[in-house]
C-alpha cells in the first residue's frame, strides 16, 4: 500500500495540515489517529479561550476541533482511528497497527509529523517519597474528569503552574474538590495571566512561587505532601517545609514533544525544543518529512498550531506534486541573540520563501522594555517594541518575500532582542 | 472609601491595579498602563462575570461517551458559578447531542442557557 501523504496524528496540527494539503491539490492523503476520535487533546480541553486569533471568537476545545474535523469530512479526506504508528523507516515506510487489520506497512511519498507532545512525568521530576496511588499528571486528571466522568481525588495539591495545572485547579474546585495550593519551582508562573486570575484568584487558591514538593507521604494512597521554598539554584531551603494533607497530587511541569518515531527514522532533533530541526518549509532533515504543532515545539495557543500545520500541509503537497525534483538547497541558519532560546524554523533557504514566513521563538527569562529586531547581512530590516517578554509566551517575527528579494545572496539572518 | 487590588488579565504585563470605590461607584483606577486595564477593572469590581464550562452525563451514546462537554451560552455573574455547577450535577441527557443544543434552560435562574459544545452520536 502507498499514499501520497501520511499525517501522523489527528489532533489540531494533523487536521489543519490535511485540509491545506487537500486544498493545494493532493487527494491521496491518510490521517492516522491512535484515539477513537479525531481532535486530539482538544477533546478534553472543555474550557474556553480557543480560536480568538483564527475565528475571532472564544471557543471551547471541542468546538475548535469540530470546525477542523468538519473541514476534513467535507473534503472526504480519509482517516483511520484506533490506529497506532509503531515505526517509520528512513524510506518513509510507516508501520501501523490496529485491532481490525493487525500490523501493516504503508509507504508514503511525504509525511507530516503531528504527534503532539506529552507531559513531564513524576519520574522525570525526581520527586522523593513513596510511590502511592493518587499522583497524576494534570492532563490525565483532565481526561478522567472531563471524558471518563469521575473525580480522581477530593483534596488536591498541584505542583507546577503550567496552564493545564491552573485549568485543573479550577475544574477540580468546580466539581467539589478542595485545591489547597499550587506550588511553582520558578519565581514566575509558566501559565497565562488570565488563567492565574480566573482559575486561582477567583477561588482563593494560593500560588506559591519558588516552592516545590520535597516529600510525598502515604504508602497505598497519597496522604500528604511537603512543600518547601527553594533558593536561586532551585535547592530547597531547610526550615521552610510546610505539610499539606491531601489525597491527590497533580503535576503540571512542562510538556515534551513526542518524537520517538521521528528519531527512529533519523530526523535531527533540536535539544532545546526536543522537536525536529526544520527549514523554511517546516521540512525536517529527512526530505519529504515535515513537522508542525506541539511535536515541533510546544505552543501556548492552538491557533498558532493550526497556522503552522497549515503551512506544513501546503509544503508537503508541493513536495509530492513537484515529483522527485531534487532542488539544490542553500540554507542559512537563523541566528539569534539577547535571550532568545531557539527559533522555528532553524534554517532558511531564501529562494523557497513564499510571500512571507513566520519565525517563532521563545525567550529564556522575563524581560521588560525590549526591542525585537531582524537583521539581514548587517542591515536592520524590522524592529518592534515589546513591553514584556516571558518564557511562557511564544514570540514571532514575520519576514516578507520583498525583504529577502532586497537582500540577494543573503549570508546572515539575525534575530536580536535588546533593551530599549 | 474602599480599595480593591486587581491583576489585569488584558496581556502578559499583568499590571497590578488599585481600584478606589465608594458606595458601589468606582472613583479611580490606578496602576494600569493602558485603556484595557481601566475597562477590565471597572467591570471586574462592579459586575464580574464568567463563562462556565463543565460536563453533564450522557446516556445512549453509540461511541460509548459518558459525558458531554457544555458551557453557559454567555457569561453569568461570578456569584452564580457554584449554583450553576450544582444544577448541572443532577443533569443526564440522551444521545445524540449536537453542538449548540440547549441542555439546561435558564441555569440557576441567570436567564442563560447551558449548551452542548460537542457532537455526541
Amino acid at each position: 500500500m502507498k499514499h501520497d501523504l501520511i499525517i501522523l496524528g489527528g489532533g489540531p496540527a494533523g487536521l489543519a495540515a490535511a485540509i491545506t494539503a487537500y486544498d493545494a491539490g493532493l487527494r491521496d492523503i491518510l490521517i492516522v489517529e491512535r484515539d477513537k476520535e479525531l481532535g486530539g487533546i482538544l477533546n478534553q480541553c472543555i474550557h474556553s479561550g480557543f480560536g480568538l486569533h483564527t475565528f475571532k471568537e472564544e471557543l471551547t476545545g471541542p468546538e475548535y476541533a469540530a470546525r477542523f474535523i468538519a473541514g476534513v469530512k467535507e473534503r472526504k479526506i480519509p482517516y483511520v482511528l484506533n490506529t497506532m504508528a509503531l515505526h517509520v523507516s528512513p524510506e518513509k515506510e510507516v508501520t501501523l497497527m490496529n485491532r481490525t487489520d493487525g500490523v501493516q506497512t504503508v509507504k508514503a511519498e511525504a509525511i507530516v509529523l503531528a504527534m503532539g507532545c506529552r507531559e513531564r512525568s513524576r519520574g522525570a521530576l525526581n520527586i522523593p517519597g513513596y510511590r502511592p496511588a493518587g499522583i497524576y499528571s494534570a492532563g490525565t486528571a483532565q481526561r478522567l474528569v472531563n471524558i471518563e466522568g469521575f473525580m480522581p481525588g477530593r483534596e488536591v495539591v498541584i505542583l507546577g503552574s503550567g496552564d493545564i495545572g491552573l485549568i485543573m485547579a479550577r475544574r477540580m474546585t468546580l466539581e467539589g474538590a478542595k485545591v489547597k495550593v499550587v506550588a511553582e519551582l520558578m519565581p514566575y508562573s509558566g501559565g497565562l495571566k488570565r488563567n492565574i486570575v480566573q482559575c486561582l484568584d477567583d477561588f482563593g487558591i494560593p500560588l506559591k512561587l519558588s516552592h516545590t514538593v520535597v516529600d510525598i507521604r502515604g504508602q497505598k494512597r497519597v496522604e500528604g505532601v511537603t512543600i518547601a521554598a527553594v533558593d536561586e539554584h532551585n535547592k530547597p531551603i531547610p526550615g521552610t517545609e510546610e505539610e499539606y494533607d491531601c489525597d491527590t497530587l497533580l503535576l503540571s511541569c512542562g510538556l515534551i514533544p513526542e518524537n520517538e518515531l521521528s528519531r527512529e527514522m533519523g530526523v535531527s532533533i533540536n535539544p532545546v525544543t526536543s522537536g525536529p530541526v526544520v527549514n523554511e518549509s517546516l521540512e525536517t532533515s529527512v526530505p519529504g518529512v515535515f513537522a508542525a504543532g506541539n511535536v515541533l515545539h510546544v505552543h501556548d495557543l492552538v491557533d498558532f498550531v493550526s497556522e503552522e500545520a497549515g503551512a506544513a500541509g501546503r509544503a508537503a503537497a508541493e513536495y509530492v506534486l513537484a515529483g522527485s525534483v531534487d532542488a539544490e538547497r542553500n540554507e542559512i541558519p537563523v541566528k539569534f541573540e539577547g535571550g532568545v532560546r531557539y527559533t522555528v524554523p532553524a534554517k532558511i533557504d531564501p529562494k523557497f520563501v513564499k510571500e512571507a514566513i513566520t519565525i517563532r521563538f521563545r525567550v529564556g527569562a522575563v524581560m521588560k522594555n525590549r526591542i525585537v529586531s531582524v537583521w539581514m547581512d548587517g542591515e536592520q530590516v524590522s524592529k518592534k517594541r515589546r513591553q514584556i517578554m516571558a518564557p511562557g509566551e511564544m514570540e514571532e517575527v514575520k519576514l516578507t518575500r520583498e525583504q529577502f528579494d532586497a537582500h540577494p545572496d543573503l549570508k546572515e539572518l539575525l534575530i536580536r532582542v535588546e533593551e530599549v | 472609601m474602599e480599595k480593591i487590588q486587581l491583576i489585569c488579565i488584558g496581556c502578559p504585563m499583568g499590571c497590578p491595579m488599585t481600584v478606589e470605590m465608594e458606595d458601589g461607584k468606582v472613583l479611580s483606577v490606578t496602576g494600569n498602563t493602558c485603556k484595557r486595564g481601566d475597562i477590565y477593572a471597572r467591570k471586574e469590581v462592579t459586575a464580574p462575570t464568567r463563562v462556565v464550562t463543565s460536563t453533564v452525563r450522557i446516556e445512549g451514546s453509540e461511541t460509548g461517551a459518558v459525558t458531554v462537554p457544555c458551557k453557559t451560552k454567555s457569561d453569568i455573574p461570578k456569584k452564580d458559578i457554584f449554583n450553576c455547577m450544582q444544577e448541572l450535577t443532577g443533569v443526564t441527557v440522551k444521545a445524540p447531542v449536537h453542538i449548540g443544543d440547549v441542555l439546561v434552560e435558564n441555569v440557576a435562574g441567570t436567564g442563560v442557557d447551558v449548551i452542548a459544545t460537542k457532537d455526541i452520536q
